[in-house]
């Protein structure tokens, strides 16, 4: 696949805070892409960038080749699905859909067979002569996307456009979203906070962070391989444990050493090691590789959430299996499910479970809660 | 009990502020000059009135300045409140508020004064009769008084508008022209036209900046009452003022029908 947009050095500011810090990324045609970060972290502002709302302070942008920071939004072939969906209360559903149309002057029976077959595809038929405002927002959602799509822009925009809808539908939407996009095959860029959003529709995930590209891979790259303490507590749960690398295959944590897959470090260099909660298995003491006491246990429906305590670090533990408050356990950890990370200015900063127990104590003690 | 309390003061209230409408539209009718008796119905003033070429002229300049300055305060205020929106500057767009401002708050006796002196200093640099600039000074006071009305009708229209929508709108294809003229005016429509309304009136109804800017070749009808007062009121002028209430009753009628018509759509619309 061919590179469609090409992002060197970008960086922006507003009022001296730097939002993007030279950034460098492409996108390639027919992907669908995610922009995923807190909020804050630059994502939407790269959108508005690409999407030529913002001008970057320094940079150059690409699209096809051609460099395109000074041309203006309404030249680019990029279409925008704004978050708050930004359709035209003045006009009807038809007329939102066949807006780009008629601004080409394209005759009438050609508008009509076009707004016809988008509706079609959004599932919107007979919504016609309906009025904006009295859709809901999946139903407003959708006339955006088709308005967006109608004149075949090359690159789509999306600014966390499920954010407004409620669960149920935001996972119906996410399924629909996707399907558009392989049957039309053109790129999606998609911006969210949603670490879930951003792996079941993604074919590639762009973690970001304080302006700051973190790390660029395919949805199981950024789950399985973190690159840093960040991407490894944003995208799912992470236990991140201060470690030292012996050798390869070989790290020492919590005072015991393990097997894990990993190389390529130096003799004794200090490491975060990721650990997810699912892949720790709960064994009696005696069979563990390391002991720990349970402080805390919540029902989370699919599993447990248990916090233990080991060596005075919390883990987090996600087991299927019920066990007690108080009561000490062994656990037990495959080498495959060990993750080394080099050190980064994200490290001793996730992944300690403390924090979170000590809410779980806050919530236990009701009566004492009513203080505060 | 307290209902009917209140539905007396009600009464009273409306009593005090049309009573002396309602006497001069009775008069208006009156078949004699008496200011105190009816003497029975005839339409009689109302035929002197429009037999007096004076006071037509009057009406006709009247409603012609009227048109031509709430159009033209209008364009220019609707122009000026998406500037306004578009200054990043807060400070700027501060002073420029206040700017805006100034003349709604300074006193229209100041305001007329100072337009006069301008116009007249114009006309001599010009090296032309005041009278010869009579109608276009007139036409440029009325714009500037007006224009901060338009533009306090309007910018919260904006305000609340923001960028989303042109944004869209750039975004499909709109030129920045284009975007303004199919998205933005529409949605903006209720507060330009309302402040088109509001110029309209007041132009309409101006005596005391027309009385400084106004010269002899160009009268307005409140000029020319006014200077009808000065000698003796004829009921004539009854049926005159009679015209202009219900000019301005059917004005405002109109207005805020359009008003509540176009609550009814947003409540029905059920957004948000």
């Amino acid at each position: 696949m061919a590179k469609l947009i090409e992002l060197k050095g970008i960086s922006k500011s507003y009022d001296s805070e730097k939002v993007i810090d030279s950034m460098d990324l492409y996108i390639r045609d027919g992907e669908f892409i995610t922009l995923l970060g807190p909020s804050g972290c630059g994502k939407t502002t790269t959108l508005r960038i690409i999407g030529g709302f913002e001008q970057a302070d320094e940079g150059e942008l690409y699209f096809e080749g051609t460099e395109i920071s000074s041309v203006p939004a309404y030249k680019r072939q990029i279409n925008t699905v704004f978050q708050k969906y930004a359709l035209f209360p003045h006009l009807n559903v038809y007329e939102n859909i066949a807006f780009p149309l008629r601004l080409k002057k394209i005759k009438e029976e050609e508008v009509k067979e076009k707004v016809t077959e988008m509706l079609k595809m959004v599932a919107l038929s007979g919504f016609e002569n309906k009025s904006v405002s009295t859709l809901s927002g999946g139903q407003q959602q959708r006339v955006a996307i088709a308005r967006a799509l109608i004149s075949h822009p090359k690159v789509l925009l999306l600014d966390e456009p499920l954010g407004a809808l409620d669960l149920k539908l935001r996972k119906d939407m996410q399924n629909e979203l996707k399907s558009i996009q392989q049957k039309i095959g053109i790129t999606f860029i998609y911006v969210t906070h949603d670490q879930e959003e951003a792996l079941s529709m993604s074919d590639t995930v762009v973690v970001m962070a304080n302006g700051k590209i973190q790390q660029i891979g395919t949805p199981t790259d950024i789950y399985n391989e973190p690159k840093n303490a960040f991407v490894a507590d944003f995208i799912g749960e992470s236990n991140i444990i201060d470690g030292i690398m012996l050798e390869d295959k070989k790290v020492k944590l919590a005072s015991h050493v393990f097997d894990c897959v990993d190389g390529g470090f130096e003799k004794n260099e200090p490491v975060d090691v990721v650990i997810r909660p699912e892949d720790v298995d709960v064994v009696e003491p005696e069979r563990g590789m390391l002991i720990g006491t349970v402080t805390s246990v919540t029902f989370k429906g699919v599993h447990y959430e248990i916090i233990v305590d080991i060596k005075g670090f919390k883990w987090m533990i996600q087991s299927t299996d019920y066990v007690a408050p108080e009561k000490t356990i062994g656990i037990y950890i495959e080498p495959d499910a060990i993750h080394i990370m080099k050190k980064s200015e994200y490290s001793g900063k996730f992944g300690d479970y403390s924090s979170f127990s000590d809410e779980m104590d806050y919530i236990s003690n009701a009566d004492t809660a009513e203080e505060f | 009990m307290k209902k009917y309390a209140w539905r007396i003061y009600l009464c009273l209230i409306f009593a005090v502020l049309y009573i002396p409408i309602l006497t001069l539209i009775l008069f208006s009718f009156n078949e004699t000059a008496s200011t105190a008796k009816f003497a029975g119905f005839s339409l009689h003033w109302y035929k002197e009135l429009f037999s007096s070429p004076e006071t037509f002229t009057a009406l006709r300049n009247t409603l012609i300045l009227a048109v031509l300055s709430s159009l033209i305060s209008t364009v220019i205020g609707t122009a000026a409140a998406e500037g306004i929106y578009k200054m990043k500057n807060k400070l700027a767009k501060s002073a420029v508020m206040s700017v805006t401002n100034i003349p709604m708050m300074n006193p229209e006796i100041v305001t007329g004064f100072s337009m006069m002196l301008l116009f007249v200093a114009v006309a001599g640099i010009l090296r032309m009769e005041y009278e010869s600039i009579g109608f276009a000074a007139m036409l440029i006071a009325h714009v500037t008084f007006c224009l901060p009305y338009v533009i306090l009708s309007v910018l919260p229209r904006i305000n609340e508008l923001g960028d989303s929508l042109s944004e869209a709108a750039l975004d499909l294809g709109c030129t920045p022209v284009q975007a303004f003229f199919k998205v933005k005016l529409p949605n903006i429509m209720p507060g330009v036209i309302s402040g088109m309304a509001m110029a309209f009136t007041l132009s309409l109804d101006d005596f005391v900046i027309s009385y400084f800017v106004g010269s002899s070749n160009f009268q307005t009808l409140p000029l020319l009452i006014y200077s009808m007062t000065k000698k003796k009121v004829t009921p004539d002028m009854y049926a005159l003022s009679t015209l202009i209430v219900v000019a301005v009753f059917v004005l405002l009628l109109f207005s805020n029908m359009k008003k509540s018509k176009g609550e009814t759509k947003k409540v029905g619309g059920g957004k948000k």
